[in-house]
C-alpha cells in the first residue's frame, strides 16, 4: 500500500536524512518505527505525505507516485493521510469540534469551507470519530481547555473525521504522563484493528513499541537496520538499532 | 580575548564618545534653530496672555460643535475600517511564514515602509484636491494611514504564531487559503482586533488635525477660530476633544483587555 | 440548517447547552451594536464622495509632479533648498526629542504606580500625561509662535512638550514594571532616596528609556515635518505652499526627501535600538 523505492533524502548542507530506502507496508498493518533522536524516524514518515520532501527516489501510496503529484492531486492524496503530532498541532483557541472539522477541508471548495457551510454528513462524522475516543461531550469546548491526552484524542479525531485510509503518528506520546499515554496507543491500536487503517507510529520508548506494534522498522544513520515481526525484535535487535545497550529514558515503565 | 579591564576601558571610551556625539548634535541643532533662551524668558508673558485669552472657554459653543466632533468620529471610524480591511492582503503578503516567494514578500514590506513613512497631515494635504474640503479626504487619509499601523503590529503578530497548527492543515491537504483560514487567523483574530482598536484611538486624535488642511469635521472649524482669534472657542474644541477620546480610550482599553 | 442543529445539541449534556446559548447571545448582542454603529457612520456616505470635477486632472497632475520631481530644489543658492529645511526639520526633532527627555522623568514618577503610596497620586499624574498628548502639537506651536515668534524654536517647545505625553507615558510604565528588591536592598543598608534612584532605580530603567527616547525621535521627525505647516519651522512651510501653489513638481521632491530622510532615520534609530535591549 505504501511504497518507498531507493529513497535518499540529502539536506542541503550535505548531512544524509535518509539513504536509500526500500520500503513496503501493506493495508491494515500497525508498524512502529524506532531509532536514536535524529536517526531519520521523523524524516522517514514526514516524508510519506510529503510534509519533508525527499531528493531521490519515489514513494508511491496504492500505486500512485505522491513525490511526482502537484497541485490539487496532492492535496487529494494528503487528505487521504491523517497525522497526529507530538505537540498535538490543535488551533488553542478554536473549539474541538472546528479543529475536527478542519480535517474535512480537502473534500470541499474553499468557499464553502470558509464560510462554515458544513453539510450535516460532515458534522455527523465529526462527532461520530470524536465519540470513537470518548470525548464527544467537549465538542464545544475551546481546544486549549483540554488536557494534553484529550487534546491528542481530539487530534485523532481530526484523522478520523478525514476518513483517512492511513494514519502518521509522529512521536504522539512523548508529551503525555506514562497513563494517558497507554490510553492515546490503546485508541490507536484499536482504531487500527476496527476499521483497518494503516497505522505507522514513530515511537522512542522500547517497551511501549514492543507492546503494541505487529511490526518494528528500525532506523539508523538514515538507513533501515531491521524490519520484522515485534517477536522478533529482542534486546539484541535494539541495541544494534541503537548502536549501543538499551538506556533507561527509553523504557516508559522506567520513567515513574 | 580582551582582558575585563581593556573592556572596560573600551565600554567608557564608547560611552564617552556617544556623549561628546550628542552634545554636538544639540549644540549644532541649537545653532541651525537659533535657540535663545532669552526669547523664551521674554515670551512666556505672551504665553501666558494667550492662554488667558482662550479662558473662559466658550461654553454655549458646545451645542455647536458636537456635530462636526460626530463627523470627526465618523471619519476615524470608517478611515481604520477600510485601512483594516485594506491591511489583511498585505498583512499576510508581508509575514515571512505565510509568503514563501520574495517576489511578494519585499514589494509588500517596501509598500508598507512606504506608507508609515509619510505622516497622515501630508497624506490628506494629498487627498484635498482630489476630494475637494471635506470629510472623504480625511477618510482617504486614515484608510492609508490605518493601514500602516495595523499592518506593521499584525504582520508581527502572525509572523510569532504556532507553527504546529499550519503544519497540521499542510498535512490534513488544505489549499493555501484554507490553510491561512484555519490556521493563520484563528491564532492571529484577537490580536487584530485589539490593533484596530489601537488604530481608532490614534485616528480620532488624528482625524481632528487633518481638518486643518480641509479634511473634513472639526478641525477646519478649528482652523476657522484660530484664524480669526476666537481662542476661547479654540479651547472649547480642544477640551471637547479631550473628553471624547478619554471616553474612547476608555472603551477601547477595556476591550483590548479582554480580547488578549 | 435546522435539523443538524436539532442534531448537533440533542445529545449534549444539559450545562453545555447552556452555555453554548449563552454565548450565541452575547455574539448576537455585540454584533447587533457593531451594526448600529457602522449604519451610523455610512449614513450620508455616498454624498461625502463627491468627486470634484477636476479631480482625474489633478490626481495626474500630482502623479506627474511625483514622477518628473524639481531636482533643483534640492541645493539652492542662498540656502532655501530641500537640504536645509529637512536638516532645520531634523534640528527640531532633536532638541524637542531631548526636552521632552528631560522633562518627563518627573511625570513619569509622578505617574507611576509604585512610586507613590496613594493610588490617586498617580491616577492624576495619568491623567495629566493624558491630557497633554491629547493636546495636539499644531496648538501648542500656535501658543509657542505667539510667544516667541515664529520660525523653529516655537516648534521644538511644542514638540518637546507634547512629546512629554508618550515619552512620560511608556517610561512611567517601565518604572511601574521594574523590579523593587535592587530598592528594598539598598534602602535596607541605608541608602537615601538619591542614592537608591541612582543606583537602583537608573541602571535597570537606562536602557529601555534610551530606547524610547529613540523611538519617540522617530515619530518626532515625522511630526516636525509638519509643524512647519503654522509657521513652526522647518520644511513643513515650503510644503504647505508648494501644495496651495500646485507646483507639484515642487511637492513630490518634498515628498521624497522627507521620504528618505525618515527612512534613514528610522534604520539608524532601528539599529541603535536593537543594541540597547
Amino acid at each position: 500500500m505504501i511504497e518507498f523505492k531507493g529513497v535518499t533524502k540529502i539536506y542541503p548542507n550535505g548531512t544524509v536524512g535518509l539513504k536509500n530506502i526500500n520500503l513496503k507496508i501493506n493495508k491494515g498493518e500497525f508498524v512502529v518505527i524506532v531509532g536514536l533522536s535524529g536517526a531519520g524516524k521523523s524524516t522517514l514518515l514526514r516524508s510519506i505525505n510529503r510534509l519533508h520532501e525527499i531528493t531521490e527516489g519515489e514513494i508511491f501510496i496504492d500505486g500512485e507516485s505522491i513525490t511526482a503529484a502537484r497541485g490539487k492531486k496532492l492535496l487529494q492524496m494528503r487528505r487521504d493521510i491523517g497525522m497526529i503530532f507530538q505537540n498535538f498541532n490543535l488551533v488553542k483557541r478554536s473549539s474541538v469540534l472546528r479543529n475536527v472539522l478542519s480535517g474535512r477541508v480537502g473534500y470541499h471548495s474553499t468557499l464553502r469551507t470558509l464560510l462554515g457551510l458544513w453539510p450535516k454528513e460532515d458534522i455527523r462524522l465529526a462527532l461520530e470519530a470524536l465519540e470513537r475516543v470518548n470525548i464527544r461531550d467537549k465538542a464545544y469546548a475551546r481546544a486549549d481547555e483540554l488536557s494534553g491526552g484529550q487534546q491528542q484524542r481530539v487530534s485523532i479525531a481530526r484523522a478520523l473525521a478525514q476518513q483517512a485510509k492511513i494514519i502518521l503518528a509522529d512521536e504522539p506520546v512523548a508529551s503525555l504522563d506514562p497513563l494517558t499515554t497507554r490510553q492515546v496507543m490503546d485508541d490507536l491500536k484499536r482504531i487500527n484493528e476496527e476499521l483497518g487503517i494503516t497505522t505507522i507510529v514513530n515511537l522512542h520508548f522500547i517497551d511501549l513499541a514492543r507492546q503494541y506494534a505487529q511490526r518494528i522498522i528500525g532506523v539508523r544513520a538514515g538507513e533501515i537496520v531491521f524490519d520484522g515481526p515485534v517477536e522478533a525484535a529482542t534486546d539484541a535487535v535494539f541495541a544494534e538499532i541503537y548502536g549501543r545497550p538499551i538506556k533507561e529514558d527509553e523504557l516508559l515503565e522506567a520513567q515513574k | 580575548m580582551m582582558d575585563v579591564a581593556k573592556k572596560r576601558q573600551l565600554s567608557r571610551i564608547k560611552t564617552l564618545l556617544s556623549v561628546i556625539f550628542l552634545l554636538l548634535l544639540l549644540w549644532g541643532s541649537g545653532y541651525r534653530t537659533q535657540v535663545s533662551f532669552q526669547d523664551l524668558f521674554s515670551g512666556i508673558p505672551n504665553i501666558f496672555s494667550a492662554l488667558a485669552d482662550m479662558l473662559p472657554p466658550d461654553w454655549g459653543y458646545f451645542d455647536y460643535v458636537t456635530g462636526p466632533m460626530l463627523e470627526t468620529i465618523r471619519i476615524a471610524i470608517l478611515g481604520t475600517t477600510f485601512g483594516g480591511i485594506l491591511s489583511i492582503p498585505i498583512i499576510l503578503l508581508s509575514s515571512r511564514n505565510v509568503t514563501r516567494s520574495p517576489f511578494l514578500f519585499y514589494p509588500a514590506r517596501f509598500i508598507l515602509n512606504l506608507i508609515r513613512t509619510i505622516p497622515e497631515l501630508l497624506l490628506a494635504a494629498l487627498f484635498v484636491p482630489i476630494f475637494g474640503i471635506g470629510p472623504a479626504a480625511g477618510i482617504c487619509a486614515i484608510t492609508v494611514f490605518s493601514l500602516g499601523i495595523i499592518a506593521k503590529l499584525a504582520y508581527e503578530a502572525v509572523e510569532a504564531i504556532d507553527p504546529g497548527p499550519l503544519e497540521a492543515m499542510t498535512a490534513v491537504g488544505a489549499n493555501k487559503i484554507q490553510w491561512v483560514f484555519f490556521g493563520v487567523v484563528p491564532q492571529v483574530a484577537a490580536h487584530f482586533m485589539s490593533y484596530f482598536l489601537y488604530a481608532f484611538e490614534i485616528n480620532v486624535r488624528a482625524a481632528v488635525i487633518l481638518g486643518y488642511v480641509g479634511a473634513g469635521g472639526i478641525g477646519i472649524i478649528l482652523n476657522n477660530m484660530l484664524a480669526s482669534f476666537q481662542y476661547n472657542r479654540v479651547i472649547t474644541i480642544i477640551l471637547y476633544t479631550l473628553i471624547v477620546v478619554a471616553i474612547i480610550e476608555f472603551i477601547s482599553n477595556k476591550i483590548r483587555e479582554k480580547l488578549l | 440548517m435546522r435539523t443538524e442543529t436539532v442534531n448537533k445539541k440533542a445529545l449534549l449534556p444539559k450545562d453545555v447547552r447552556k452555555r453554548l446559548i449563552w454565548r450565541r447571545l452575547k455574539i448576537g448582542v455585540i454584533a447587533a451594536i457593531v451594526i448600529l454603529i457602522y449604519a451610523w457612520a455610512f449614513r450620508g456616505f455616498v454624498k461625502d464622495f463627491k468627486i470634484n470635477p477636476n479631480a482625474g486632472q489633478s490626481i495626474k497632475a500630482i502623479f506627474n509632479g511625483i514622477i518628473h520631481p524639481d531636482w533643483d530644489y534640492i541645493v539652492e543658492p542662498g540656502g532655501e533648498d530641500l537640504l536645509h529645511a529637512l536638516i532645520d526639520t531634523l534640528a527640531i526633532a532633536v532638541l524637542g526629542t531631548f526636552i521632552s527627555a528631560v522633562l518627563c522623568i518627573p511625570f513619569a514618577f509622578w505617574a507611576a504606580r509604585n512610586m507613590s503610596r496613594r493610588r490617586w497620586i498617580s491616577g492624576t499624574g495619568k491623567f495629566v500625561l493624558s491630557a497633554i498628548r491629547v493636546f495636539p502639537e499644531l496648538i501648542m506651536a500656535i501658543l509657542f509662535i505667539a510667544a516667541v515668534g515664529l520660525g523653529p524654536f516655537a516648534g521644538i517647545l511644542a514638540l518637546g512638550f507634547h512629546s512629554v505625553g508618550m515619552l512620560g507615558k511608556l517610561f512611567g510604565e517601565s518604572i511601574e514594571n521594574m523590579d523593587l528588591s535592587p530598592r528594598e536592598a539598598l534602602i535596607a543598608s541605608g541608602a537615601n532616596r538619591l542614592q537608591t534612584l541612582w543606583f537602583a532605580i537608573v541602571p535597570q530603567v537606562l536602557p529601555e528609556f534610551m530606547s524610547y527616547t529613540l523611538y519617540r525621535f522617530e515619530v518626532s521627525v515625522r511630526a516636525a515635518t509638519i509643524l512647519g505647516i503654522v509657521g513652526a519651522g522647518g520644511i513643513g512651510a515650503p510644503l504647505i505652499f508648494a501644495l496651495q501653489g500646485h507646483t507639484w513638481d515642487r511637492v513630490g521632491i518634498i515628498l521624497i526627501g522627507i521620504i528618505v530622510m525618515v527612512t534613514i532615520i528610522d534604520y539608524i534609530s532601528g539599529a541603535i535600538r536593537k543594541r540597547l535591549v
